[in-house]
C-alpha cells in the first residue's frame, strides 16, 4: 500500500484544506489524474495522483485542514503486492482512518487507529455501491457496519463540499509575505540587467501573426519565455532548486510564469518542459494556465514544479524589474515594457523597440559572470526569433 | 443585421466574461477598455477571439486598436457580421 500525502506546492505552503475528493474508495486512478481539490493559502488546487492503482481508503474528510505531508489516502499501487495483513482482500478487514499520518492534522484529529468493524457482505456491498466504509457509523453489533448502514449511505445525497474560506486574499498576502521575507532573509540576491533590441523579434512576430488565424496568434511574451527556457540550457545552474544546503539542478526546464490575480495577489504556475514547446504550443499553454490561474483550477504539479520564474510588468509601464526570488528557486527573470529608444545600428542612430531584461539570482549558486552569460544568451536568442 | 445597441450589449457581455469583477455598464464608450479595466494583452487577445467567434468577423492584428473602445467595436461590427455566423445574442 502507498500513502498519498498532502503535497507541498511551494515552500510557502504549510497546510491545505480538502475541498472534495474526485475519487471514491475502490476507484482506479492513474498517475497525473486529478484525485482531489484542495484549498491552500493561495488558491484552490486540483491535486494530481502521484501513483497508478486503486484507491483503498480516503482518510482526510472534506473540510479538514491538514499539514503538508499528512497521509490523506491509501492507494494500492499497480504492480505492487498487497502486504501481509493489509486490507484489500476479502479475508482482511479494511484499516480504519489515519494509519500513520506524518503529522497530526491541524483542525480535525483523525480517528484512533484500529480495525474497521464491517461484515464481509457489507464490505462487498460498499464496494459495489461506491461507498467509503470508513466514513460510516455502524449500527450493527458492537458498532459494526451492517448492510443497512451501507444502503442508507448510498441513498443519502452527497453533501455539498464545504465552502472555501472567504479570507483567501488575506491568507494569500500572508503567504506571499512569508515567502518573500524568507527569500530576502536567506537568499543573497544579486541583480543584473540588459537592454535587448526587440526590433527583429517584433517584426518577425508581426509577420508570423499575419499568417495565423486570430485564435492562434502569439503574444510577444511567449518569445521571451521561450528565450529564457532555451538560455537555461546554456546556463543550467540557474535552473535549480535549493535543497538543504546546496543547489540541485533540475533535469527539466519548467518555467513558472507570474500571473496576477484579479482579486489581488499572484501565482506562478509552471509551463512544463518549456524549452521543448513550439511557440504555438507555448502560447496555448500560456493562455491555459493564465485562464486556470484566474479561475482557481490550477493543478498541483503546476504549483510544485517551477524551476525558475519569469515575470513581466511591462504592461503596467514598468521598464525594469528587480525581482525577489521565489524559494527554493535560485533565479527570477523580469521583463519590462517594450519601448522605442534611440539605438545605434551600424554607426547610425535609429529608433528601435527595446526591452530591459533583468536577472535576480542567488549568489550562493551563481556569480555575476554566469548571470551575464545567461542574459546575453537571452539577447542572442531573441535576435533569431524564427529559431525559437 | 444587429442594431448598434444590440452590438453594444453583446460586446459588454463579452467584456464582463473577460473581466468579471468589473462593472462594464459604467464604461465610457469613447475611452479605451484598457484604461478603464484591469485587462492585459492576454485578456485583450481573448476578447478579440470572442468577438471573432461571436460575430464571425476576421480581425487582422493591425485592426486591434479599432476594437479598443466600445464605440470602436460598434463602429467596426455594424454591418460587418458575416453571413451564417453565430448570433451575437447567444
Amino acid at each position: 500500500m502507498t500513502e498519498f500525502v498532502m503535497p507541498t506546492l511551494g515552500s510557502d505552503m504549510t497546510q491545505g484544506t480538502l475541498v472534495e475528493w474526485k475519487k471514491k474508495a475502490g476507484d482506479r486512478v492513474t498517475k497525473g489524474e486529478i484525485i482531489a481539490e484542495v484549498d491552500t493559502e493561495k488558491s484552490a488546487i486540483e491535486i494530481e495522483s502521484f501513483y497508478t492503482g486503486v484507491i483503498h481508503q480516503l482518510i482526510t474528510k472534506p473540510g479538514e485542514t491538514v499539514p503538508v505531508g499528512t497521509v490523506m489516502a491509501i492507494i494500492q499501487e499497480e504492480g505492487k503486492p498487497v502486504g501481509p495483513g493489509e486490507a484489500g482482500t476479502e479475508a482482511t478487514p479494511v484499516k480504519e482512518s489515519s494509519p500513520s499520518p506524518v503529522r497530526e492534522p491541524v483542525v480535525s484529529p483523525p480517528p484512533k487507529p484500529g480495525r474497521l468493524r464491517i461484515s464481509p457482505a457489507a464490505k462487498q456491498l460498499a464496494a459495489e455501491l461506491r461507498v467509503d466504509p470508513s466514513a460510516l457509523k455502524g449500527t450493527g453489533p458492537g458498532g459494526a457496519i451492517a448492510l443497512e448502514d451501507v444502503r442508507a449511505a448510498a441513498e443519502t445525497p452527497t453533501k455539498e463540499p464545504p465552502t472555501v474560506s472567504a479570507d483567501r486574499q488575506a491568507r494569500m498576502r500572508e503567504t506571499i509575505a512569508a515567502a518573500m521575507a524568507r527569500s530576502k532573509r536567506e537568499i543573497p540576491h544579486y541583480y543584473l540587467s540588459a537592454t535587448i533590441d526587440m526590433g527583429r523579434a517584433m517584426t518577425w512576430l508581426k509577420e508570423e501573426n499575419l499568417k495565423r488565424p486570430v485564435t492562434d496568434r502569439l503574444l510577444y511574451g511567449v518569445l521571451l519565455i521561450k528565450a529564457v527556457a532555451l538560455a537555461l540550457r546554456q546556463v543550467p545552474e540557474l535552473n535549480a532548486l535549493w535543497k538543504e544546503s546546496a543547489a540541485v539542478q533540475s533535469p527539466d526546464i519548467h518555467v513558472g510564469v507570474a500571473v496576477s490575480l484579479r482579486q489581488g495577489g499572484l501565482v506562478a504556475p509552471a509551463i512544463h518542459h518549456t524549452d521543448k514547446q513550439t511557440l504555438g504550443e507555448l502560447m496555448m499553454r500560456f493562455q491555459d494556465v493564465v485562464k486556470r490561474a484566474r479561475a482557481g483550477t490550477l493543478r498541483s504539479s503546476e504549483f510544485s514544479d517551477p524551476t525558475i520564474t519569469v515575470t513581466s510588468l511591462g504592461e503596467q509601464g514598468v521598464e525594469t524589474v528587480f525581482g525577489v526570488i521565489y524559494p527554493p528557486q535560485v533565479a527570477l527573470v523580469g521583463f519590462g515594457k517594450v519601448v522605442e529608444r534611440p539605438w545605434v545600428v551600424e554607426g547610425q542612430v535609429v529608433s528601435r523597440p527595446v526591452v530591459t531584461a533583468s536577472l535576480s539570482a542567488d549568489h550562493r549558486v551563481t556569480d555575476g559572470h554566469r548571470g551575464g552569460v545567461f542574459l546575453s544568451t537571452v539577447d542572442r536568442l531573441l535576435q533569431e526569433p524564427g529559431e525559437l | 443585421m444587429n442594431t448598434p445597441d444590440e452590438i453594444s450589449q453583446t460586446v459588454l457581455r463579452l467584456l464582463s466574461e473577460i473581466a468579471p469583477e468589473a462593472d462594464v455598464t459604467v464604461l465610457n464608450p469613447d475611452v479605451s477598455f484598457r484604461d478603464q479595466l484591469d485587462i492585459d494583452s492576454m485578456d485583450f487577445l481573448n476578447f478579440v477571439i470572442m468577438i471573432h467567434k461571436t460575430f464571425g468577423v476576421e480581425i487582422p492584428e493591425t485592426d486591434y486598436p479599432k476594437y479598443g473602445t466600445l464605440n470602436g467595436c460598434v463602429e467596426q461590427l455594424s454591418g460587418k457580421r458575416a453571413s451564417g455566423s453565430p448570433s451575437p445574442a447567444n
